[in-house]
């Protein structure tokens, strides 16, 4: 492409670093060429990602902002907007897809350790990214106006309740009002189509932008730039593009089918995605049975409730989510994939990913029931909260203590 | 993969037990293709249930454009508040009398069926679960929403229900294929029924059809596209499943090289 520019590319060029660019991130980003499944989620992540901006933006053309308004023309939207249906539920299956997406893909760090060094960053952005994809999702939730969107919001802001001192003070600015009102409804619309996607989109650039420059891991977690040919490409390194996009074109129809068989068949997720409650218009003196959380905050709300004291539940939460910052430094292996690592590590990480499983489970669940009816949910819940933080604050001492094994020079396997 | 796997298993085993409220619910075998019966449900509700209930997110033209209904026939029986074609189907009882009259607003019911557990069984239930209570205001109670507010506006059709003792079905005699009835509170789980006590205009098998079209209207109303939905659906997934071959052999060609 550089050897013979065409004029008009050679005017650019010059200018704006266009093709410099393009090779930098696409044809001459080399990456390892023995991704396997789970290095699917990444793009799917983005496709989701897009998904939600677009089909938000025309939301946005339609949704009315109001505590009068605003549940009203989602079912205005839902009837007499003309695919505002498709946009509706493209957009609310498209919140469950990309946690999927997003969660298979924090799977996959951890699977292979693409955490570690020299990709701390790039976990550290991801994290940002996925704690502001929960604030997004949280406030997104709040904007249809129905009994969840409401009493969803009252368990979550009375959270900040808890925080000793300056906690009262605290959620009456966060709501902008002394309870769950209009007030509230416009700020977290406010923040939900213009701030927190600004931050999530320029979080995602400098996701990639920190794994570009150092390289994508791989299954193996070999670094491929140890061996590299005369021209200075890793051997066992393939330009992204063309490979990697014909290659993830598949995954992507692939995952397209069952986002779109959910969409289509199934847009309420058996009231996992459209929680059959918040059909109901918000109403502040009538409080649900059953308050869950959708699923993809589960987990977290297991861990919350898990906890009889209402500030201790709290940290614990917080400290769920914040002890996922630092993994990087937890992880002491001398080998980053799964492969190699010890029994402990080999055992515990698939353990730990059913245990999120379950405690995402839960959180759906009331606390009082029984899980397969064989053990009391709470206890349950307990026991795998004891398991979640155990697996992060001892994982120091058995990633050092586990033998691992050999790490080969070369990727393989390959495709 | 396996993670996600069995995050949808667990999610399918919930499903039965999902927003069901304790009692049992008989099933609702809602076919929104057939638009007699969901022409005969809209015909129940604008009679009997839109004195009190609205369908405020719906509207006239929309309903009777998708239930076949031509418009003069819809403007003059069935929209009996004489609203423009194009209006939302909403009642003229305000919202704040209701509730000083009735003590509770009564609820629009344009999304009903998926406040219910996005099915028509919940629905389909309560409404033929009405018994004599004389203890409440109306005279009747329910045994699928317990002290409801609501008075059984139908009783003119189905007759009165009690609760008590009555003999129930227990299965089949193996030699002779005769019903075996039992006394439900001689059961080994003994147990109080609703049965007929005083007979109405319809008889059970009608009134239970007549039901199962209001419900299965109201299963309609709540999704108008869901039709539309699954239609679209099969053809987006065609054209998926058409695309992924292509698709699948310019990645297999790309990659044939690579080792």
């Amino acid at each position: 492409m550089s050897q013979q520019k065409n004029p008009i590319m050679g005017w650019i060029d010059d200018r704006l670093p266009v093709t410099v660019t393009y090779e930098k991130h696409m044809s001459k980003y080399y990456a390892p060429k023995n991704f396997n499944f789970w290095y699917f989620f990444g793009v799917l992540s983005m496709i989701m990602l897009v998904n939600q901006i677009l089909t938000g933006i025309w939301l946005t053309m339609n949704f009315t902002p109001s505590a009068d308004g605003a549940f009203a023309s989602v079912e205005y939207i839902m009837r007499d907007v003309q695919w505002g249906w498709l946009l509706r539920y493209m957009h609310s299956t498209g919140a469950t897809f990309f946690f999927i997406a997003i969660y298979l893909h924090m799977m996959r760090a951890l699977l292979y350790g693409s955490y570690q060094k020299p990709r701390e960053l790039i976990w550290l952005f991801g994290m940002g990214i996925y704690l502001a994809l929960m604030a997004e999702a949280f406030m997104g939730y709040v904007l249809p106006w129905g009994q969840m969107s409401y009493w969803g919001a009252q368990v979550i802001i009375s959270l900040f309740g808890a925080i000793p001192v300056i906690g009262d003070d605290l959620t009456t600015w966060i709501r902008g009002d002394f309870l769950i009102s209009g007030a509230t409804l416009n700020r977290f619309f406010a923040l939900h189509v213009i701030a927190v996607p600004l931050v999530i989109v320029a979080l995602v650039v400098l996701h990639l932008l920190a794994l570009h420059e150092v390289g994508s891991n791989n299954p193996d977690g070999v670094d491929i730039k140890k061996h590299k040919d005369e021209n200075g490409v890793p051997l066992d390194g393939i330009p992204f593009h063309p490979f990697y996009t014909v290659h993830d074109m598949v995954g992507i129809v692939v995952f397209l089918m069952v986002f779109c068989s959910v969409m289509f068949f199934f847009p309420m997720g058996g009231g996992f995605m459209l929680e059959y409650a918040n059909f109901e218009p918000a109403n502040g003196l009538k409080t649900p049975e059953h308050i869950a959380p959708v699923w993809y905050f589960g987990a977290f709300y297991t861990i919350l409730r898990a906890i009889p004291h209402k500030l201790t539940g709290v940290i614990a939460m917080g400290a769920a989510i914040a002890i996922l910052f630092v993994l990087p430094w937890l992880d002491k292996s001398p080998v980053k994939s799964i492969r190699y690592k010890g029994i402990i590590s080999k055992t515990l990480i698939p353990v730990f990913g059913v245990a999120f499983a379950i405690l995402t489970w839960l959180g759906t669940q009331p606390s009082s029931g029984e899980f397969l009816h064989l053990i009391n949910n709470t206890t349950l819940a307990r026991w795998l909260t004891a398991f979640y933080f155990g697996y992060f604050l001892l994982m120091p001492f058995y990633t050092r203590m586990e033998k691992t094994k050999p790490v080969p020079e070369r990727v393989t396997g390959g495709h | 993969m396996k993670k996600v796997i069995a995050l949808f298993a667990l999610m399918a085993s919930s499903l039965s037990y999902a927003a069901g409220g304790g009692i049992h619910l008989d099933e609702h075998k809602t076919d929104l293709a057939d638009t007699a019966s969901l022409q005969r449900g809209a015909q129940t509700f604008m009679n009997y249930c839109m004195g009190c209930h609205s369908l405020e997110h719906g509207r006239f033209n929309r309903t009777a454009k998708d239930l076949d209904i031509p418009e003069e026939l819809m403007q003059e029986n069935l929209n009996l508040a004489n609203k423009r074609f194009g209006d939302l189907m909403t009642i003229a009882m305000r919202k704040e009398d209701s509730k000083r009259w009735f003590g509770a607003t009564p609820p629009d019911l344009t999304l009903v069926a998926r406040v219910r557990g996005g099915s028509g069984d919940w629905l389909y239930t309560y409404l033929r679960s009405f018994y004599e209570d004389t203890s409440r205001p109306w005279g009747v109670n329910n045994a699928a929403f317990k002290d409801v507010g609501m008075p059984h506006v139908l009783a003119g059709l189905q007759g009165v229900q009690k609760k008590g003792c009555a003999p129930v079905s227990t299965g089949y005699d193996s030699l002779t294929g005769t019903e075996i009835m039992v006394d439900s509170c001689e059961l080994a789980e003994p147990r109080e029924v609703l049965y007929l006590a005083e007979e109405g205009q319809l008889t059970p098998k009608e009134y239970d059809n007549l039901v199962y079209d209001l419900v299965n209207f109201l299963v309609y109303i709540a999704e108008p596209i869901a039709l539309e939905r699954q239609r679209l659906g099969w053809w987006v997934l065609l054209f998926l499943v058409i695309f992924l071959v292509p698709v699948y052999l310019l990645n297999k060609e790309y990659w044939k090289d690579i080792h």
